[in-house]
């Protein structure tokens, strides 16, 4: 048969030499290797107590951001829906009525908001879509859960904590994160 | 010899961007380029083939005539209207083939720009508007305008017809709607130039049974329909062809539904290839209102099938086409019994809930809809 690659090596059914039959110069070689791992960087972090930095370009879990005045920014345009390679967003619009001005940016809003985490694969096209700087995903995971129905996000999953209700939400939800513009 | 007059001939002969067509005299050069079809035929956002006089007044179809006609072949001076100029015999036009045309559509289009606000995402016109067209197409990625833009404050027309003047580019399509098709036109052009805007005298609400035909002729989102208003973005609902028996003897009642599962969400007339209402038996068909705002469920309608859509249309995203559906293997696998968790997307999602029929909501929905 013909080889896929030019790596192959014939194993080798020679007979032992006295040496090698003793078997503790290979065993002695191998516990070498294993213990020089000592001395060398760990690849692994202790997980709980210390967080390896995300990446800059990491996508996680989606937020649906607010502007300084608490504003929701989503208007439903049905962007980032339509972008979704996994169909998982789906929304429902509807109109700001008079006396909302401070709940909702623009005279349309999303009533309804979903993502089923189920079906997401967290490709950020819905990011690229949004023309109203509405949703971003986040540096962080979807978290585990026993159902599955725990994976169908609603606009009170998603939604940043307001920064003029509740400042101190917000604070801690932004981190040490600054704005890039 | 100058009694030796010679009658002109029965058909003119015109060359479009090289494509050579014999058209009737009288025809316009956009006319012919439609009967050419495909990237020869020059936008346009003021003509209505099916209102008289319309055109002429967007410029967006401007063309380049290389040369006058077979007599006089000198070329005309300026780029031309191609909706408003008729063809002569041995006329040479050029359309995508001129640069000129291209430089001037591009201005063209960021004039009709200035005043018009980018407020797509929350346009109901999204999706079939013929300036997101044409400006993708025509247009150029920035606008050198700085000036604080022209608005209005926010009119009522009436219960079923929304009017956002801002987004208005000044077609005068509706208004010959108004003229030809209704009875009485109570609705025109106010003030000039800048401040020129579309209004209902004294803000007298539109009644007229054929009124709702201004949304499907306006090229933009400046008219909408109210009873559709923010229910769902054009590209989420499933156009179907549908007739019904109207009692309006003007009414053709052929219409294109805007489908969300069983619910009617929107009701509008079939359109052509060139976004106008499609001509049956050579008669424009215009639906009525009742068509178009009251018969909101699907036992009104006979449906005909899915509309034809165009492949490269936003709407035409979710139709897919020839889908052979998997064999449900669950049972096999599972050995005859239903799994045990199996997770109905309806029983926790908030959206499409059964209790709220957007369709049957007059207006557009508001909380109070959504918090019952």
């Amino acid at each position: 048969m013909q080889a896929l690659t030019n790596r192959v090596k014939q194993v080798d059914r020679k007979k032992l030499s006295f040496i090698e039959s003793l078997y503790l110069p290979a065993i002695i070689k191998g516990m070498f290797i294993t213990f020089s791992h000592i001395f060398k960087r760990k690849p692994t972090v202790r997980y709980p107590e210390k967080t390896r930095t995300f990446s800059p370009v990491f996508r996680g879990l989606h937020v649906l951001n607010r502007d300084e005045q608490g504003r929701e920014n989503c208007t439903a345009c049905g962007l980032c829906a339509v972008a979704c390679p996994a169909e998982a967003i789906t929304m429902e619009g509807a109109e700001r009525k008079p006396g909302e001005e401070g709940l909702y940016r623009e005279e349309k809003y999303a009533a309804r908001y979903e993502i089923n985490m189920l079906r997401c694969i967290f490709c950020g096209l819905c990011e690229e879509a949004c023309p109203k700087d509405a949703i971003y995903l986040s540096e962080t995971f979807a978290p585990a859960n026993f159902q599955r129905k725990g994976f169908i996000y609603g606009k009170e999953d998603l939604l940043i904590p307001n920064p003029v209700t509740e400042p101190e939400a917000y604070a801690k939800a932004k981190g040490g994160r600054v704005a890039v513009k | 010899m100058a009694d030796e007059v010679k009658a002109p001939p029965a058909n003119f002969k015109v060359t479009i961007d090289n494509i050579t067509i014999e058209v009737a005299p009288g025809t316009t050069i956009l006319t012919a380029a439609r009967e050419i079809g495909g990237d020869v035929t020059p936008p346009a956002m003021c003509f209505y083939s099916k209102l008289q006089g319309s055109g002429g007044k967007c410029r967006t179809c401007l063309v380049e005539v290389a040369a006058g006609s077979t007599a006089d072949p000198r070329p005309m001076p300026k780029l031309v209207a191609s909706c408003r100029t008729t063809v002569m015999d041995g006329m040479i036009v050029k359309n995508i083939t001129s640069d000129k045309v291209k430089d001037a559509r591009a201005g063209v289009v960021e004039f009709l720009l200035l005043n018009h606000p980018l407020d797509c995402p929350i346009c109901d016109q999204a999706g079939e508007c013929h300036l997101q067209d044409l400006g993708y197409e025509h247009g150029k990625e920035g606008t050198r305008y700085e000036f604080p833009r022209r608005t209005f404050e926010k009119e009522d027309i009436g219960p079923y017809i929304q009017l956002h003047m801002t987004r208005c580019i000044l077609c005068y399509r509706c208004t010959y709607v108004a003229d030809q098709l209704t009875d009485k036109r109570v609705h025109g052009i106010l003030d000039r130039g800048e401040h020129a805007e579309i209004s209902t005298y004294i803000s007298k609400a539109i009644e007229n049974d054929f009124s709702g035909n201004m949304i499907d002729v306006c090229p933009v989102g400046a008219l909408t329909d109210k009873t559709f208003r923010f229910k769902n973005r054009v590209w989420f609902t499933k156009p179907v062809d549908a007739h019904r028996n109207c009692e309006n003897p003007k009414c053709c009642g052929k219409t294109t539904l805007w489908l969300r599962g069983e619910e009617v969400f929107r009701v509008t007339a079939r359109k052509d290839q060139w976004g106008e209402v499609q001509s049956f038996d050579g008669k424009p068909g215009w639906i009525c209102n009742t068509c178009r705002f009251d018969k909101k469920e699907t036992k009104d309608w006979t449906i005909e099938g899915p509309t034809l859509i165009n492949r490269h249309s936003v709407i035409a995203q979710g139709h897919y086409v020839g889908v052979i559906k998997p064999k449900e293997t669950l049972q096999e696998v599972m050995g005859g019994r239903e799994p045990l968790l199996l997770m109905d997307i309806h029983d926790v999602s908030e959206v499409n809930k059964l209790n709220i029929d957007l369709s049957k909501i007059q207006g557009p929905a508001h909380s109070n809809d959504f918090n019952k």
